[in-house]
């Protein structure tokens, strides 16, 4: 509705404006141009697992600067070679299935998937092709605003080993490193059910943090544990045929995610409008021009000849392992999110920054429990604390919460040591650093002689000293000069060591100044 | 349905491996029978037989996720006919 309200006026204010240019014009016809269309969008995500052995070998899967230092006959593809399944893998399979509501098959096989690529030393990956082991699921994605959620179908959840890598740039011929042949993964197929870059964008972030809760991925995109491909094509809106879908590769990173997809839709619903029939291609998009290119178009490219793998026997997964699993898995970031909402009266956002790892979203609750007094009020406060000076220090540092020297117990203390109007908030920031020490707020205020002074004789006593020092600006705000206030408190404060509670410092001086 | 030297082609291509005439003949005749084989089977209605992918009919065994040794950089490379400090080298891979 607000897009065809914004069409409407844009469309009146060209007319208005037609005599003066046609270039507004254009803009304008361009817009609703694709208004009258909707994408269909579906990911297809691959996420690294985060195992200590390959999928079908005992090599390890650890990061090596020397290129070919963890390999094997098995990941080598030597012949005679047998693979044998990691269980972990299966686990942690049966698990991301669980976390977006799967059904889970009993028993599953694996497939070749065949085809011929210098990294790839077998000849084929093994993979799952019929019958994936987790399919028919879905997870809720944020939309818009506030705590509003779309649903979108997860189609499947299979298995599979990763290949090698090629290396084109360094040698004149390629070189390769087989380090990463055979690490598993497992692909997690989207349904169609995104209509818009933003969707995308949210659907692999909840992905992401769903992985990342789970402790099966470590879900970085820069450096391809976490691996995005997408399929997008047009329509008319109110069509029901689904257009020509075109895939699009190397999305390497959540902003280009949004921008690959932005551009890909602008550019099929032009191509479309000219008259031009798109095409089944794969492309690739290109961070550096900000265009999706066209890859040589491999006329054979999707005959992979799957079949069933013989030298692995199919994947059992009985109920009680199902009912082991459910029973391991960590609350998920959705679900918290809208818990801290609940449960803390956070707001959306601040529910949204503090579960965005598990570890931080632990860390908020550990402080909220060691609070004496349990109120929303001071669950906000915490809430502020962290996103403010423990986020800062953090970030300033390049660390996550796990390394964070201080302890929940200390950070509740200190929450309550202003709450309670015992320290300013100024002073809490001043003892910061002495908390990240070691000490304890409640030592660090004593030592230091910081309590805050709200006894208010003893501010009275400096209110009447800073007024009667300061006659003449007194007489001059009693003309008039009302912003002289912010000096009488300022005055108060400073004669005080900047202990006192300015609460009562501006009440006093209000009184005296009536 | 494409007749037996198309498919011998058409493999040969997949694999990026390229025939002489005379060996194309060698394989039409050896696909030819493989496929004849299979078109027995087709032949019959098996509509209520359950798919076999595996002879066994167990599960396969699975291992703990546990590292163990590595073959060394000199024994994985031992076989690679050209190598580039601990890469394995091959023809440059065709790109745009
Ligand atoms: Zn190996």
């Amino acid at each position: 509705m607000k897009g065809l309200y914004a069409t409407a006026v844009l469309r009146k204010f060209a007319l208005l404006c037609h005599a003066k240019g046609r270039i507004f014009y254009e803009f304008t016809s361009k817009f609703t141009m694709i208004e009258n269309y909707e994408a269909i969008i579906g990911l297809e995500v691959h996420a690294q697992l985060l195992t200590a052995t390959k999928a079908f070998c005992r090599c390890s899967t650890s990061y090596s600067l020397s290129p070919n230092a963890h390999t094997c006959p098995v990941c080598l593809g030597l012949p005679g070679a047998l693979p044998v399944l990691n269980s972990k893998v299966v686990d942690y399979a049966v698990k991301m299935g669980l976390a977006t509501h799967c059904s889970i098959r009993e028993y599953s096989v694996f497939s070749r998937k065949n085809y011929f690529y210098a990294d790839l030393p077998k000849g084929y990956q093994i993979s799952q092709y019929e019958d994936p082991i987790c399919h028919h699921g879905y997870i809720d994605i944020e939309v818009g605003e506030e705590s509003a959620t779309k649903r979108i179908g997860i189609t499947r959840i299979h298995m599979e080993e990763d290949s090698g890598k090629s290396i084109h740039d360094v040698d004149i011929d390629t070189l390769v490193d087989l380090n990463r042949s055979g690490v598993p993964l497992i692909e997690i197929v989207s349904g169609p059910d995104m209509r818009t870059a933003r969707e995308a964008y949210q659907y692999l972030n909840q992905i992401r943090q769903i992985v990342m809760y789970l402790g099966i991925c470590d879900g970085n995109l820069e450096e391809g544990s976490l691996r995005c491909d997408a399929n997008i094509s047009v329509r008319k809106k109110g069509a029901t045929e689904f257009g020509t879908k075109i895939e699009i590769k190397n999305l390497n990173s959540f902003r280009n995610v949004e921008k690959a997809i932005e551009y890909e839709i602008k550019r099929q619903v032009e191509a479309v409008e000219s008259g031009q029939i798109l095409m089944q291609e794969t492309r690739m998009w290109d961070a550096g021009t900000h265009q999706t290119k066209s890859m040589r178009s491999k006329e054979f490219a999707h005959d992979y000849r799957y079949f069933p793998e013989p030298d692995l026997a199919g994947v059992s997964v009985s109920e009680a392992m199902i009912a082991q699993i459910r029973q391991s898995m960590p609350e998920l970031p959705l679900a918290r999110k809208q818990r801290f909402v609940s449960e803390y009266g956070l707001p959306w956002y601040d529910a949204g920054i503090l579960t965005e790892t598990q570890s931080l979203g632990t860390y908020f609750e550990q402080c909220c429990q060691s609070l004496g007094e349990q109120t929303k009020e001071r669950y906000k406060l915490v809430s502020n604390w962290i996103m403010t000076e423990v986020l800062r220090y953090l970030s300033e540092k390049g660390i996550g919460i796990e390394q964070f020297p201080v302890s929940p117990s200390h950070i509740a203390e200190l929450v309550e040591l202003f709450a309670a109007e015992l320290i300013s908030s100024k002073i809490a920031k001043d003892i910061f650093p002495d908390v990240i020490g070691g000490e304890s707020p409640k030592s660090v205020v004593e030592r230091k002689g910081l309590l805050q002074i709200s006894d208010e004789s003893i501010i009275l006593a400096v209110v009447e000293k800073i007024l009667a020092e300061q006659f003449e600006n007194v007489a001059k705000y009693r003309e008039g000069k009302k912003n002289l206030f912010g000096h009488f408190v300022s005055s108060t404060l400073k004669e005080l060591g900047g202990k006192a509670n300015p609460r009562i410092v501006t009440k006093l001086l209000q009184e005296r100044l009536q | 349905m494409e007749n037996t030297q198309q498919i011998v082609e058409r493999v040969a291509e997949l694999s990026r491996l390229s025939f002489s005439e005379h060996e194309k003949n060698i394989f039409e005749v050896q696909f030819g029978k493989i496929l004849h084989y299979i078109q027995t089977i087709e032949n019959y209605d098996l509509a209520a037989v359950e798919p076999l992918t595996h002879i066994v009919t167990n599960q396969s065994s699975q291992r703990d996720d546990v590292p163990a040794e590595c073959l060394t950089v000199d024994e994985a490379l031992a076989n690679a006919p050209k190598r580039n400090e601990t890469f394995f080298k091959v023809p440059k891979v065709l790109q745009k």
